[in-house]
């Protein structure tokens, strides 16, 4: 009657072991740290090791400990003041050279690693850092594209002798080319399209899905809604990539910022760590743009060491640390007369990245094209980050300009405006067209949203947390100690694997911990309280009614468990519906109430009986149970 | 008298809740009406996650002159600017409306960079400087979002909720149960207007938690009465009563023990989070009288009434219980 399935027990037990490993990352404190990254060109090496040392020393700040990697260094501090003065004294002392960032470093062993588990991703709120909302500004991306149009639909014209009265944008954002007296009408719209849509043998081009009608003497190119969402869709994707580089130069990746898209037309940008809001905004306010160069043939090394430079070049660094190129000081065309760069493949598959030029670079790129079939040529890659200082305590605000070439290619044939880089890996063919967009915001971008969370004020609110959680735990473990005595404490080991569970499937999903997190936790507590009361009062109304203590409790558990289906279900939903309309910390207070909910049916309905089950199923004289 | 087992409530209670089903549902009218009216006429003091705005907290490094801080902003030109005390006395809220003149959102965001500067200058007094523990800005565009979801959220959990009681057992349970909750849910945020406490996403999130939980109590207790009214051979009304009062012993311990849970939050989770905690408390108060006082009674009254018979095996119970030997 009172009988438990031996593979359950394994079960129950394998999912205890695994929670408990799961969770126990969280158990870890982070260390306050400072995280040095070498800019190209120099390395992190003993040297690094020395100046930081001797800036701390300086700056009478001790460190815990000093860890080198392969491309970074840690310093770890031992409180969040020192964490400040650090940061400050490294900043100072490395300059340029080396980006200095605030992160916390994890203290947890590696061997709980070797198993995946870490700890739990904390929220904004937790840590301490600003969250950004920006608009993007979709009407100047789509304006762009539309002139292109426009633009190539009057060359195209005028290359094919084709007399046009007016070429003109329509307020549903189609264009209407309107001919002269007497022109072909078919021919024109051919012409159109063979030249607007069907570029090259890539099928993504922009302009692949534009519509054509004739009426009269006019031709209407439509923009699909398809059409129009791509351009939206691209616009966001470029100004990501855009922000994601830029706050990878800046912050170092030690310290996970996280950049998002968030519905349409915004995008989210949560920096930890970071706490001076200007700076941030200026950071991202930063403009990045690009050159098409031709290389200038020589020995780039040679020239630069003997210092004989031609007169018509200069010289570059290329990327990576790969060494110096001479490039022509002619600009072929520059980034903001660049279309489009996207990944395609070239005649035989293989990746190649497109690159689509307006019309004036076009004509520019292929006259120079059609007498250099064969040569080399590069892209420079400029930013300008914005900058302030401090000089004798006055604000001195300057640009810095970083200017990188990207790796040369061969010019394979005459091109114009359109044309592919190819002989390039997958991987290659991805960052290089990345990079060409990078090159600016596709649209410019406003704050719509900003919350700036000081490191002590996450500090605390992490403390307060935790406090909540472990009191309202306390609270009810006390009440059912004493009301149910030895059922009682088999609910309360039920409680606690149920939190222990929680925090472990928060772990290991990735989960995002916020402060309504750990309200979330403690209403947990709260509602699967409820599954074993409803339990233990069923097995206390089984034993009124005369029912012998076994078979007493093993109806309790079944009768109860309907109920407790039903009645967790209706919370379970809520907790969806708040999931998936809640935004930030909410989201946190609903994923824990959700995972919650499902781990606290397994513990209260499965774990209990069978510690119950254990406990009672085997005497056989049993009279009375102390519930 | 034996200690063992400790009982909240006595054992086999026999309270005629029925009888007084028309005070208890009078009762809960005029307290949705008073929260009705409260809504209706005081409003919410929505927190700038609706309204767009800037908070700036500040901490300083004794207890401030509150009045004086609100003098010196005003001085400044933020008039409309509320300063009240936060969490432990040398903490500050300040809370400011968006511009009228603000223009473009790029422009409200220069400008509300410039206020959490300007704040903190005009807050710190010599020898008592304030530092910025938090600031907040959002966009009144974001605002109006913010609100419209946790619209669609409510409205959203009202359908799921009706759509699975109706399924599992019954439209009358369905609609007594969101009725109930809904009463609830009412009053809880006619209390956060009455109070005139801020209202932000937090609390609404804890409304919701109160919707989960108080139709948590409802459920149960009609379970208990859809098992009594297939086993028992009694009029619907002692059905009903009888089944509350085997409940009840249940609903009271569960209730007592969220509540100590949502106590410690409100006790120990600081200022972020006693909206939350303050309405859930309220929140499990008035759930579990509802769900005995009002949820039942609803099950007697004119179209709502049930009868053994919507509760009887639907005809494929019947078939099940035909193939049974």
């Amino acid at each position: 009657m009172l009988e438990f399935p031996r593979w359950k027990y394994a079960l129950i037990l394998l999912v205890m072991l695994a929670s408990t490993l799961y969770a126990l990352p969280n158990l870890y404190p982070q260390d306050p740290s400072v995280q040095i990254t070498a800019n190209r060109g120099f390395a992190i090496d003993a040297a690094l090791r020395g100046r930081v040392d001797a800036a701390l020393k300086d700056a009478g700040v001790q460190s815990k400990a000093i860890d080198a990697e392969a491309d970074s260094m840690l310093v770890r501090l031992p409180s969040l003041e020192a964490q400040t003065a650090a940061n400050d004294a490294l900043r100072t002392a490395l300059g340029e050279d080396y980006v200095v960032a605030l992160s916390l470093a994890s203290t947890v062993p590696d061997w709980l690693g070797w198993f995946g588990a870490r700890p739990m991703v904390q929220g904004l709120d937790l840590q301490g850092g600003v969250h950004f909302v920006l608009q993007v500004d979709q009407k100047v991306a789509l304006d762009k594209r539309i002139e292109s149009y426009l633009e190539d639909a009057r060359v195209i014209l005028r290359d094919k002798r084709i007399r046009y009265t007016a070429v003109e944008r329509r307020a549903d954002n189609g264009v209407v080319v309107t001919l002269a007296e007497g022109e072909d009408v078919a021919a024109a719209q051919k012409a159109l399209a063979t030249a607007l849509s069907a570029r090259g043998s890539a099928n993504a081009l922009p302009g692949a899905g534009l519509s054509y009608q004739t009426s009269g003497n006019q031709i209407v190119i439509g923009l699909p809604q398809a059409e129009l969402d791509q351009i939206a869709g691209e616009a966001i994707e470029q100004n990501l990539t855009t922000l994601r580089n830029r706050v990878a130069e800046v912050l170092g990746k030690a310290s996970e910022p996280v950049i998002q898209r968030q519905g349409n037309d915004r995008v989210v940008v949560q920096l930890p760590g970071v706490q001076d809001t200007a700076e941030a905004k200026r950071l991202i306010g930063a403009t990045a743009t690009l050159e098409f160069r031709a290389v200038v043939e020589g020995n780039a090394a040679d020239a630069v060491a003997s210092g004989r430079i031609p007169p018509e070049a200069k010289v570059y660094q290329l990327r990576e640390g790969r060494g110096p190129v001479l490039l022509n000081k002619r600009v072929l065309a520059s980034g903001d007369e660049m279309v489009n760069a996207r990944v395609g493949v070239d005649n035989n598959g293989l990746p190649a990245v497109d690159v689509t030029l307006n019309n004036v670079a076009g004509q520019r790129m292929f006259d120079y094209t059609s007498a250099n079939v064969g040569k080399l040529m590069s892209v420079v890659y400029i930013e300008r980050v914005p900058t302030v200082s401090m000089v004798d305590g006055k604000e001195v605000r300057s640009v810095r300009v970083r200017e990188e070439a990207l790796a040369p290619t061969r010019i394979a044939g005459v091109f114009g405006k359109n044309f592919q880089t190819t002989g390039l890996e997958k991987s290659e063919a991805e960052n290089l067209a990345r990079l060409l967009r990078a090159g600016s915001l596709a649209a410019p971008m406003d704050f719509v949203e900003e919350r700036v969370v000081g490191p002590s004020l996450g500090a605390e609110n992490v403390a307060r947390g935790t406090k909540a959680v472990v009191y309202s735990f306390i609270f009810a473990l006390a009440f059912f100690l004493i009301y149910y005595r030895m059922f009682g404490l088999i609910t309360c080991i039920a409680l606690l694997l149920n939190l222990v569970m929680v925090v472990a499937v928060m772990s290991l999903f990735g989960a995002t911990m916020t402060l309504p997190g750990f309200a979330g936790l403690a209403l947990t507590i709260g509602m699967s309280v409820d599954a074993n009361v409803l339990i233990n009062e069923r097995i206390r109304e089984e034993l009124r009614a005369g029912v012998p203590p076994q078979a007493s409790i093993a109806t309790g558990y079944d009768k109860a468990s309907g109920t407790i289906f039903d009645s967790n279900m209706t919370a379970l939903l809520a907790g969806v519906f708040l999931y998936a309309f809640g935004t930030g910390p909410l989201q946190g207070f609903a994923v824990t109430m959700v995972i919650g909910i499902l781990t606290s049916v397994f513990t209260a309905v499965t774990v209990s009986r069978g510690i119950a089950t254990l406990i009672y199923g085997g005497r056989r004289k049993l009279k009375s149970l102390p519930i | 008298m034996k200690l063992f087992p400790l009982h909240l409530v006595p054992n086999d209670t026999s309270i005629d809740f029925m009888r007084l089903r028309w005070v208890s549902i009078a009762v809960a009218v005029i307290l949705a009406v008073v929260a009705l009216g409260a809504i209706a006429f005081k409003g919410f003091n929505f927190a700038l996650d609706f309204t767009g705005g800037t908070v700036v907290e500040l901490r300083f490094q004794a207890p401030p002159d509150v009045d004086g801080v609100r003098s010196r902003l005003e001085a400044a030109g933020y008039g409309s600017a509320q300063v009240q005390t936060f969490g432990t006395g040398s903490d500050l809220l300040v809370r400011l409306q968006p511009r009228e003149d603000a223009g473009t959102a790029a422009a409200a965001s220069e400008a509300s960079n410039r206020t959490a500067q300007d704040v903190v200058r005009l807050a710190s007094t010599e020898g008592n400087a304030a530092t910025v523990m938090r600031s907040e800005f959002v966009g009144p565009q974001v605002g109006k979002e913010l609100a419209m979801n946790g619209l669609y959220t409510l409205l959203c959990v009202v359908a799921g909720f009706l759509i699975y009681i109706a399924m599992r057992f019954e439209w009358k349970f369905a609609v007594a149960a969101i009725l109930t909750t809904l009463h609830d849910v009412l009053i809880c945020a006619g209390f956060f207007a009455l109070t005139g406490r801020e209202f932000d996403l937090t609390i609404l999130a804890g409304l919701l938690s109160v919707m989960g939980f108080s139709i948590n109590d409802t459920i149960v207790v009609f379970d208990r009465v859809r098992e009594n009214f297939r086993s028992l051979r009694v009029e619907p009304v002692e059905v009903l009563n009888r089944s509350v009062n085997q409940t009840l012993s249940r609903t009271i311990i569960t209730s007592f023990v969220a509540f100590l849970t949502v106590l410690a939050l409100y006790l120990y989770g600081g200022g972020s989070l006693e909206g939350m905690a303050i309405s859930q408390m309220i929140g499990i108060v008035i759930g579990t009288i509802s769900s005995i006082f009002v949820a039942c009674p609803l099950l007697t009254i004119g179209f709502m009434k049930v009868t053994k018979q919507d509760l009887m095996p639907k005809a494929k119970d019947v078939e099940a219980l035909a193939r049974r030997p």
